[in-house]
């Protein structure tokens, strides 16, 4: 799968405050409002002019913080088509594959912000378009493809009867 | 005995040797949710097409994160919290109870067991020798749909303690002066494991507030072997019959780290990072306009109890406020008891009902622009409480009696 969009640079250690900030934790029922506020105190900005396709990129630990899932859904539902980051927090990352954000972990000093970007899912490599840096980035642990593939952790579950890991021990029907 | 604390949990369930790296689909003896992941929680149990929990007995609904309700929107969604545990059968902890983790602790959480919570925070529950840590709502409503949840087994950091603390000093400040050693990422992915003499040396309590903030610097979890004292924190909450013991690992770890609790001193955590921690000494004197002694991490009897023997027959600093929330019912309860909240009371402390409130920005003590906050609670990002025009030092209920008598932060030893 190909991915194509601008980057939106941010730096180390986004937390899930600045993604999702706790201020507009009643809008956590009502996320089509909540979404105009994503990230906004890491770059005010953002919600207004992200564009479908565009790319979060981070430095490290990006997501790290509370475990609310509302983070990488709103990033989602900005319409970013996957998280770029040096590191991932490990409850972010999850939360991430489970509803079905990318999340492609590469050296991201040479994105500069604003660039279009292409991202190429089956070879993981990124590129900074027109004939820009060729980066590769970590593949993802197996188990996360596969949920990932499959649209998210709900859909994965409904299509394998469990975790599609029945060798290890993952049939839950 | 197995290699790691964690691995030796992890093996059990499994009933086969792990390594660390491998991905492990285990059963979940206790999973919880609040009302900040809940509703998400229930929607996804709902896509998930499950007519009912795979066993209610084992999963836990707490309203503590806005509590009681602040807004509508969020009242609609306790009632559709109340709602999905009548129509299923799950525990609930409604508004005054406490905060789940502490609650979880007091009444749920047993040795050896592996427990998710959709609050990052879970890790706390590694305090007595449980595999604890938080996941998000979807992972969680599949854990009470099936039963299971995959983990990747991780690496150990062992941390060997030596020694005693010095006085005015705590487990606070080890957990702030660890996480600003290795960094908000310095453990992500892996398990932090305290061992040694040290340990010994540790209340429950102090245990608590460590595991609690082992997500701080990345971990999945935080663990304590369980031990004698394990046994007797049980015992004292009548669960005698829930203690079994967990060993630390006797096996090689991914790194190992010796800290003398002794050679500690009181720490602060400055804006907005957990890990841009500073001795009090280099911070002294800065106007500080709220007090917070509460949450998960530092809201029990004997942090309130440390905060009365400096506050008794004293004033809270004109220029300041001091809000006291008890983590839970049960720690309330106990405090009034002990006389502990009318000392503070007296002193001119705002107690607030059990409950998240102000740690997380929803409601009980947002920040004006401009005004600073120190309090015993685990993050410090920008906009945590409510205000990202406001800013937070964490820090221990020593630091924070002596900072609400000055008004500017201040050195506990210097002040009792």
């Amino acid at each position: 799968m190909i991915l194509k969009g601008r980057v939106w640079k941010f730096g180390d250690d986004i937390s899930t405050d600045l993604i999702a900030p706790g201020r507009y934790f009643h809008l956590r029922s009502n996320l089509d409002e909540f979404v105009k506020h994503v990230l906004e105190d890491a770059n005010p900005d953002f919600a207004g002019r992200v564009k479908p396709g565009d790319f979060v990129v981070g430095g490290k630990n990006f997501g790290l913080g509370s475990s609310r899932e509302h983070a990488p859904l709103l990033i989602k539902m900005a319409g970013v088509s996957a998280v770029v980051a040096k590191s991932v927090a490990r409850i972010f990352f999850r939360n991430a594959i489970n509803i079905g954000l990318p999340v492609l972990i590469c050296d991201t000093d040479p994105l500069p912000d604003g660039a279009l970007l292409e991202a190429d899912l089956a070879n993981g490599q990124l590129q900074v378009l027109p004939k820009g840096r060729r980066i590769e980035f970590s593949p993802l642990p197996d188990v996360m493809l596969r949920i990932l593939q499959d649209g998210g952790l709900v859909d994965h579950i409904k299509k394998n009867k469990g975790f599609g890991l029945a060798d290890q021990g993952g049939d839950v029907r | 005995m197995a290699e790691t604390l964690v691995k030796g949990i992890i093996e059990k369930k499994a009933g086969r040797t792990v390594e660390a790296g491998e991905i492990v689909v285990v059963d979940v003896d206790l999973c919880y949710l609040q009302d900040g992941t809940g509703p998400l929680t229930v929607r996804q149990v709902e896509k998930l097409g499950a007519d009912r929990l795979v066993d209610p007995e084992r999963v836990a609904v707490f309203i503590d994160h806005a509590s009681p309700s602040c807004h509508k929107s969020l009242s609609n969604d306790h009632v559709t919290l109340r709602d999905f545990t009548r129509k299923t059968g799950a525990r609930l902890y409604d508004v005054g109870d406490g905060v789940c983790h502490q609650v979880a602790c007091e009444e749920l959480v047993k040795p050896g067991q592996i427990v998710i919570g959709a609050d990052s925070h879970t890790c706390m529950g590694g305090a007595l020798g449980a595999l604890a840590t938080g996941m998000g709502s979807t992972d969680v409503a599949v854990i009470m749909a099936h039963g299971k949840t995959w983990l990747r087994v991780p690496e150990t950091l062992r941390i060997h303690l030596s020694g005693s603390f010095k006085d005015w000093v705590g487990a606070k400040d080890l957990i702030l002066h660890l996480i600003g050693q290795i960094g908000a990422d310095g453990a992500t992915y892996r398990a932090l494991e305290f061992c040694g003499t040290g340990v010994t040396n540790l209340t429950m309590e102090d245990r608590l507030t460590i595991a609690n903030m082992a997500v701080e610097c990345g971990a999945k979890a935080g663990l304590f072997p369980s031990d004698d004292t394990t046994r007797e924190y049980l015992k004292s909450l009548g669960r005698e019959g829930d203690y079994s013991p967990v060993p630390s690992g006797d096996g090689p770890a991914d790194e190992e780290m010796e800290i003398d609790l002794g050679s500690l001193e009181p720490t602060v955590s400055l804006p907005h990072t957990v890990d841009n921690t500073k001795p009090v000494g280099e911070v002294l004197g800065l106007p500080i306009q709220q007090v917070v002694v509460g949450t998960c991490t530092n809201g029990r009897e004997g942090d309130l109890a440390l905060l009365a023997k400096f506050l008794r027959g004293k004033k809270v600093h004109p220029n300041t406020r001091l809000l006291i929330i008890p983590a839970s019912r049960r720690v309330y309860l106990n405090a009034l008891k002990e006389g502990t909240m009318e000392v503070l009371i007296r002193a001119g402390a705002a107690i607030i009902s059990p409950t998240c409130g102000p740690c997380m920005g929803v409601h009980a003590g947002i920040l004006g622009d401009g005004e600073r906050c120190l309090s015993t609670q685990n993050r410090n990002f920008k906009g945590r409480m409510g205000n990202p025009e406001s800013e937070i030092y964490l820090a221990s209920p020593a630091v924070a009696a002596a900072t609400a008598l000055r008004g500017c932060i201040a050195d506990p030893r210097e002040v009792l």
